[in-house]
């Protein structure tokens, strides 16, 4: 098991050497570092003085991945890509170009997307799965058939239009819910309503069919068919047997999501004015702060890597026949 | 796992519990966005869109970010709140500075003398006594009178998070050094400060303090403490504990209106001293987050992810409200409160808001003081509300709302690349074809799609309220212009097509090659108004028969053409830096071309008339001679037609009837003291505008609830029939 | 003169291969059973109908030329004009063409804002003015609601005759094919339950038939949707954005097959380090934020757009590399999924009998994927394809809203709901443009979605063995 884990923990640096110097050609491809300065000095009486003061004092003075000017390692480290990459791997994060620095930004934001991100998800799943399993129960009737087509219907509605409504209806027509903002502690409460509600409304549709489909196949089972035959009502057998093999499947399917939690929702936040890391990397990309957009990029894809290795130790959990090699 | 409906129906309970719970505080407004206890105190609120990019007097230079540095720091003068055209008068400087010229032989002298004879100006001002810093741990001393808070070690900052941690607070007293101290931090290579270039061709000495203290700094790292007391700026020296001096090279009288920014507002060095400790800027305790000022109000909470609060400065000298404005003024009840003592509120809160639908509803809502419109891009104050007098509707005047406007000290043109081949350039084809463009590009109706009727299109360069501009049939441009029945009417299309025939692009087609013509539209994509606008943009080109191709980018890239002189046709704009004819006629100075100098003249016109004329006009002082070379100028480059003279947008303030004082004021930024509000009135009328309205939710529950029914029913059929 | 965009071609293109996919798979019975599952589904044929439309719609939208330049219809050599029209441009040149002002609500008369208007005696006042083209054939301003019923309902009659003389001559073809008379051929049309549910397809027509025929014919005398900022009819800009949606939808997934099946199989059946370097790729792929990508992509295209200005003259050039660019794009942020599942499938694959015979009788390892995997794992393809469709449909409108998305001045449901988002905050607001872009794309999106989940239902093997 630990083996595995080394295993896997190294086989992750090279993929994050490679997003790191993928962000890096992507974005210095379409901005130069004149660009950077400019758009962090603003427009007005900028002098080239002021360009190449500003780039010498946030370190992009340097060649940008190889210095034809230094001889041997220096060629490489002597380079705005490798003096900025290596200090991320250390999670230091270091100042965005503006000058506030990252790392407390990012533990300061990531509560609020967290805020909004797990009651969505929890209460999410829980109500996919009463409705998947009121289908299930219901299959191959009329109540099935539109529960289905019902689950279209609520997926075939783009995100931004249950937004744009859940706040126009909610907070504009009813005064039921602040429209946006964002408060700590107990006062979060009101402002994150409405956005979890229009999150899970806008999850049904999706969650619901799979989870539905999950149910179906596990219904097909044998010993399903033998506890159905030993006489036990279908609600019991739903429940009891049913469900219970079928979170499998489910939990593993959501455990890759937890670590992404984090990142937020880009369109969410924005829209209801959410401090959290969403809005964030939003924001690092309208101002091309290159050092934010890096940051998030490299924190996402760890955190992607380590979902996918939550993943494989539940499996291996939740089923002995998985061993970790 | 056998409980699930239980445990769902327990969630359901608690829900409704909650529900009744918030139902039973009758008078809260549930969608209020702030405590509630807040809405009905003495608290402004409003909001900003773009967290504010730097603090730091030294640095900071958009509206955004004067919104609130100008509330906290206050350099010597201040625009008049209310007196028409814009006056300077004093802030913190006790009096108006006095002026005297020194000329080739050191003579010096109280009188005007023409700019050519004048070596330097020299500048002195007096600092009213008894003016105190807001509370700040930098100021904080111990008993023995030792700064409390200038020698921390590694491990005194453990729990420190914002400065409110440090516990302590201190004040002291204004002095000039600080100001002088301030103009050599201008000059600090670690400030990046915008002005530091434009300072240098004027104060004298600037140039060697910012090399000796770049050649400090390259032996020092660059977060360190460098006292820039121990440095001379020759130009700003230091008289006595109260009064300081500057000099400048020449004549420059528009050195006094840069007396009214940020920019020379006093800084304490105890300041710098403070925030240079080590490890500071981890905790993103920097100065150019937390402020020190004198100002009527200091920021007691600062997150720009979220919100900002300004708090009362308790050491505040006080300031009495100007008792001198307009017969208009006093018609509006503007003077109400002449003479009391600023500022009025306790507390500001402004809250981050990105989307323009939340914050204009916030507003109707009663949760916003004012519509929060930044004067620096219009197209965002269209965005918010696309109201003019014509939208402030029967609704909205009822709820007491109110608008004001005043046209802006600002210019958006659509400008030619002079240096363009097929548009640019002093050829008679290229003119008439500018020309005739001019006329088909109808900003009367850009302004009234657009901008809601709220602008006015522009004449020249020069927008109406600053010196120079003409008013009536003399001001209008009589190449796109006709005066007829007392206003300018736009010639006619006709006229347009007849100077494309002279142009030699009859219909649209170049008559020496046969193509059809095609001309490109530099654009910027800023939001999703974009599209409609180039559409516009597009059939305006379409009426003389010219293909406008539109070549949309980003801001840098557009930046980059901009630079290279590459582009063909470009919507830009300009915001007075303050009000004197010469911040809007640089722009067509030649020597400025931004292509080949970097200089602001994004359009590279160049006419030598015109360029000797704006090395006349520059300095002069304002007076029929002014106005006469200012005239011809006009003449020259409206003949020329190296823009189309777009329009100046009117600022407008919309805001509630609870608040009191607001006059539009496009050159002033510490407006913040004047404002008072009604929070009674605030407080009726938000709860009366915002009651929960519940019942479509009783009844969507109630059909949800009648649904469960049938599905109640056949489960127990179905559960009868497996089980048999 | 006919002019080809990349795009045209493109969609083109992928016509051919559907129409020849089409072709093998009606000569073989595996493939044909599970179509004949999904043509007996009345929803998915009900559906089929309504994509049709659309896809028709969008086929018209991408056959592009350049009508003669009006300048030069007197002149000695025939001259075109600079901008390039599609045939459905055409069929509906009065939609493009009547503009207003500025807004104007569906059916209105009068424009949304008032205006200073100078009267005959020189007074000013302030009112709605009438539109140049909306409801201009009133005398009466009182009359309109009668007229748009008298229209509607004279389309309606029209729109039901034409569908009677289409089941009409279905009825007869079919008759003949099966040596039936036409009654009991229509009659097993409507009743009875056939191979295919012609009764679904025939009422979804109608539907179709009666509310476009009104459309159209209310769209000759109104603005049915209203107008946008600048005057443009809204409904023609819904119509346009259906040719964007079905590039983004189908396009995407052409870019992304070749990538997707090509290393997919590669990785499953050579394993070892060929699966590590695809399997390296698509998870370091996978871990960048694709809106980052995908913003970045954007960028990039538009300065190479800006260095060789030249060669892109037109608006509609710009406009249709951009899109085509966004479909690259948005292939290469989508293709990992399928990727990972060909990959797992075809590790099955590799060991099961008659693959490992066939290599032990000497056959090559692209012959074997190509004659042996391949087949075996192309309904997954053909399931991911469906599936992706209306996602992809929907991205593109949450693109358009961080302003990655297609060209502003192509017409897109993403640009709409775009601009639409400060209508909505304008009082009165107006919803006209947001409602439009709703009708058009939810319509698209669930027709999809529906015929997708039929098709999947019929092909996926696990849920056919039910």
């Amino acid at each position: 098991m630990s083996a595995y884990l080394i295993r896997r923990i190294l086989y992750a640096i090279p993929i994050l050497i490679g997003v790191n110097l993928l962000t890096f050609v992507l974005f210095f491809v379409v901005n130069s570092p004149d660009d950077i300065a400019r758009s962090q000095l603003g427009d007005r009486r900028v002098t080239e003085e002021a360009i190449q003061t500003w780039k010498k004092s946030h370190g992009y003075h340097k060649p940008v991945v190889l210095n034809d000017n230094e001889e041997g390692f220096g060629k490489i480290t002597q380079t705005i890509f490798f003096e900025k990459s290596i200090r991320l791997f250390l999670f230091d994060f270091g100042q965005s170009d503006s000058g506030r620095d990252i790392g407390h930004d990012i533990s300061q934001r990531m509560w609020p997307s967290l805020a909004i991100a797990l009651p969505t998800l929890l209460l999410g799943v829980l109500l996919n799965i009463t409705f998947a399993l009121l289908i299930a129960f219901f299959r191959a009737t009329y109540i099935d058939f539109w529960g289905v087509i019902i689950c279209v219907i609520l997926l075939s509605v783009s995100t931004l239009f249950y937004i744009i409504g859940g706040q126009f209806l909610f907070s504009k027509l009813l005064h039921l819910v602040p429209i946006s903002g964002y408060d700590t502690g107990i006062d979060a409460f009101k402002f994150l309503i409405l956005p979890v509600i229009i999150g899970i409304i806008g999850g049904i549709g999706t969650g619901t069919r799979w989870y539905r489909t999950i149910f179906l196949e596990e219904i097909e089972k044998d010993y399903v068919r033998t506890a159905r035959a030993k006489g036990l009502r279908e609600g019991r057998v739903l429940f009891r047997h049913v469900l219970r093999n079928a979170l499998i499947p489910i939990l593993t399917g959501i455990v890759v999501l937890l670590p992404l939690l984090f990142m937020g929702s880009l369109i969410t936040e924005s829209f209801f004015g959410i401090p959290g890391l969403g809005s964030y990397t939003i924001e690092g990309i309208q101002r091309q702060d290159f050092a934010i957009v890096r940051a998030m990029v490299f924190l996402g894809s760890v955190l992607y890597i380590v979902g996918l290795l939550l993943t494989d130790i539940s499996y291996a959990l939740v089923d002995p026949r998985v061993s970790l090699r | 796992m056998y409980n699930i409906p239980k445990f769902l129906s327990k969630a359901a309970l608690v829900g409704l519990v909650q529900l009744c719970c918030a139902a039973g505080d009758a008078q809260a407004s549930w969608n209020n966005p702030y405590p509630q206890s807040d809405h009905a105190s003495n608290v402004f609120f409003s909001s900003f869109r773009e967290r504010p990019k730097h603090l730091d007097p030294a640095r900071s230079y958009s509206s955004d970010e004067y919104v609130f540095v100008a509330q906290i720091y206050e350099p010597p003068l201040q625009y008049h709140y209310l007196e028409r055209p814009y006056m300077l008068v004093p802030l913190v400087s006790d009096g108006m500075p006095s002026i005297r010229y020194v000329d080739a032989a050191g003579q010096e002298t109280l009188h005007d003398l023409p700019s050519g004879q004048v070596a330097y100006t020299v500048y002195e001002f007096r600092v009213k006594q008894g003016v105190r810093y807001q509370p700040h741990p930098a100021l904080a001393t111990r008993d023995d009178g030792r700064y409390r808070f200038h020698d921390l070690g590694p491990g005194d900052l453990g729990d420190i998070h914002s400065l409110a941690d440090f516990g302590f607070n201190g004040t002291r007293e204004l002095t000039a050094e600080d100001f002088v101290y301030q103009i050599k931090r201008i000059a600090d290579p670690r400030r990046h400060s915008p002005i530091s270039g434009l300072m240098a061709q004027y104060i004298v000495g600037f140039d060697e303090l910012r090399s000796s203290l770049e050649r400090t700094l390259e032996d020092t790292s660059s977060d360190s403490f460098v006292d820039l007391r121990d440095y001379t700026l020759t130009g700003a020296e230091v008289l006595d504990r109260h009064t300081y001096r500057i000099r400048i090279q020449g004549k420059y009288p528009q050195f006094l209106f840069w007396q009214a920014m940020p920019f020379f507002a006093p800084m304490p060095w105890e300041a710098e001293k403070f925030y240079s400790q080590p490890g500071m800027a981890a905790r993103n305790i920097t100065l150019d987050w937390y402020p020190v000022g004198t100002g009527p109000f200091y920021l007691a909470e600062n997150n720009p992810n979220l919100r900002m609060v300004m708090r009362r400065n308790p050491y505040f000298r006080g300031e009495a409200f100007p008792a001198d404005g307009s017969p208009d003024d006093i018609g509006l009840g503007l003077l109400a409160d002449a003479g009391r003592i600023m500022p009025f509120v306790d507390r500001a809160v402004y809250s981050l808001e990105k989307e323009s639908i939340p914050r204009w509803n916030k507003f109707l809502q009663g949760y916003f003081d004012d519509s929060g419109i930044g004067s620096d891009s219009f197209d965002q104050a269209v965005t918010f509300t696309g109201q003019g007098e014509a939208v402030l509707t029967e609704n909205m005047s009822e709820r007491g709302m109110s608008l004001s406007t005043s046209v802006e000290t600002s210019t958006y043109y659509m400008g030619f690349n002079m240096l363009d081949d097929v548009i640019g350039g002093d050829g008679d084809s290229a003119r008439k074809l500018r020309r005739a463009i001019s006329i088909a590009v109808d900003f009367e109706e850009f302004i009234s799609i657009f901008a809601n009727g709220r602008g006015v299109a522009a004449q020249g360069p020069v927008p109406p309220g600053i010196f120079g501009a003409r008013s009536g049939e003399a001001g209008i441009n009589p190449y796109v212009y006709d005066w007829v029945d007392g206003r300018p009417v736009r010639k006619s299309l006709e006229d347009a097509l007849g100077l494309m025939i002279e142009a030699g692009y009859a219909g649209g087609i170049d008559q020496s090659s046969g193509e059809s013509l095609s001309l490109h539209f530099e654009a910027v994509s800023r939001g999703p108004d974009d599209k409609a606008r180039l559409n516009w943009m597009r059939k305006q080109f379409k009426k003389l028969g010219i293909q406008l191709i539109v070549r949309s980018t980003d801001y840098n890239r557009f930046r980059e053409k901009m630079l290279k002189g590459t582009g063909e046709i470009f919507f830009w704009g300009w915001n007075a830096d303050y009000p004197d004819p010469e911040n809007f006629l640089f722009l067509l100075y030649g020597p400025n071309a931004k292509a080949k100098h970097n200089g602001e003249n994004a359009s590279n016109y160049q006419n030598p008339q015109f360029d000797r004329l704006f090395m006349e006009v520059k300095n002069m002082d304002n007076g029929p001679q002014r106005q006469a070379l200012i005239d011809e100028m006009v003449d020259v480059a409206r003949r020329d037609a190296p823009w189309i003279w777009g329009f100046h947008p009117k600022k407008f303030s919309l805001h509630h009837g609870w608040v009191h004082n607001i006059k539009p004021n496009t050159m002033a930024n510490n407006t913040l003291k004047y404002i008072r509000i009604d929070p009674q009135l605030r407080e009726a009328s938000t709860a009366a505008w915002n009651q929960p309205v519940l019942w479509p939710v009783w009844i969507a529950a109630g059909l949800l609830g009648l649904s469960l029914i049938p599905a109640v029913v056949s489960y127990r059929r179905r559960e009868r029939v497996t089980a048999r | 003169m006919l002019v080809l965009f990349w795009t045209d071609i493109l969609i083109f293109l992928l016509v051919t291969l559907a129409t020849l996919f089409a072709l093998h798979a009606s000569r073989r019975e595996h493939l044909r059973a599970p179509w004949r599952e999904v043509a007996r589904s009345g929803v998915a044929m009900s559906a089929l109908v309504v994509l049709l439309v659309y896809v028709g719609i969008g086929l018209l939208d991408s056959i592009h030329y350049r009508p003669l330049s009006h300048h030069a219809e007197n002149a000695a050599e025939t001259r075109y004009s600079g901008e390039a029209l599609s045939v459905f441009d055409k069929l509906v040149s009065g939609l493009r063409e009547r503009s207003e002002k500025t807004y104007s609500a569906p059916f209105a008369l009068h424009l949304y804002s008032r205006e200073t208007v100078e009267g005959s005696d020189g007074t000013r006042s302030r009112q709605y003015p009438r539109l140049f083209h909306g409801g201009a054939h009133l005398s009466n301003p009182d009359d309109r609601n009668m007229d748009i019923a008298s229209i509607a309902f004279g389309a309606g009659i029209k729109a039901t005759a034409a569908w009677g003389l289409i089941c009409l001559i279905l009825a007869v073809v079919m008759g003949r094919r099966n040596g039936v008379r036409v009654r009991s051929s229509l009659r097993a049309m409507f009743v009875q339950r056939n191979a295919v549910n012609w009764r679904a397809m025939l009422v979804t027509l109608l539907v179709v038939m009666i509310v476009a025929w009104a459309a159209l014919a209310l769209s000759g005398y109104y603005h049915i949707l209203g107008t946008d900022k600048v005057g443009d009819d809204v409904f023609y800009q819904a119509l346009k954005s259906i040719r964007t949606g079905l590039v983004i939808g189908t396009l995407t997934t052409l870019v992304m097959l070749p990538l997707a099946v090509v290393l997919g199989l590669m990785a499953g059946y050579f394993g070892r380090w060929v699966d590590d370097v695809i399997q390296y790729l698509y998870t370091t792929l996978n871990s960048i934020p694709s809106v980052l990508l995908i913003a970045a992509a954007i960028l990039m295209l538009q300065v190479y757009l800006d260095n060789h200005a030249a060669e892109f003259a037109s608006v509609a050039e710009r406009a249709d590399l951009r899109l085509l660019f966004l479909c690259l794009i948005l292939g290469v942020t989508s293709w990992t999924g399928l990727c990972r599942y060909l990959r797992a499938e075809s590790l099955k694959l590799r060991e099961v009998d008659y693959v490992q015979s066939a290599r032990a009788l000497g056959a090559g390892h692209f012959a074997i994927i190509g004659r042996h995997i391949l087949p075996n794992v192309m309904h997954i393809v053909l399931i991911t394809v469906v599936l992706d469709f209306s996602g992809l449909v929907l991205a593109e409108a949450v693109l358009s809203y961080v302003q990655i998305g297609v060209d502003p001045t192509t017409h897109s449901w993403g640009n709409m709901i775009n601009s639409a988002r400060l209508e909505m905050a304008r009082e009165p607001i107006v919803w006209w443009s947001l409602a439009a872009a709703f009708i058009f794309m939810f319509s698209l999106v669930l027709a999809a979605n529906l015929f997708s989940d039929a098709v999947r239902d019929a092909f996926d093997p696990r849920l056919r063995s039910r």
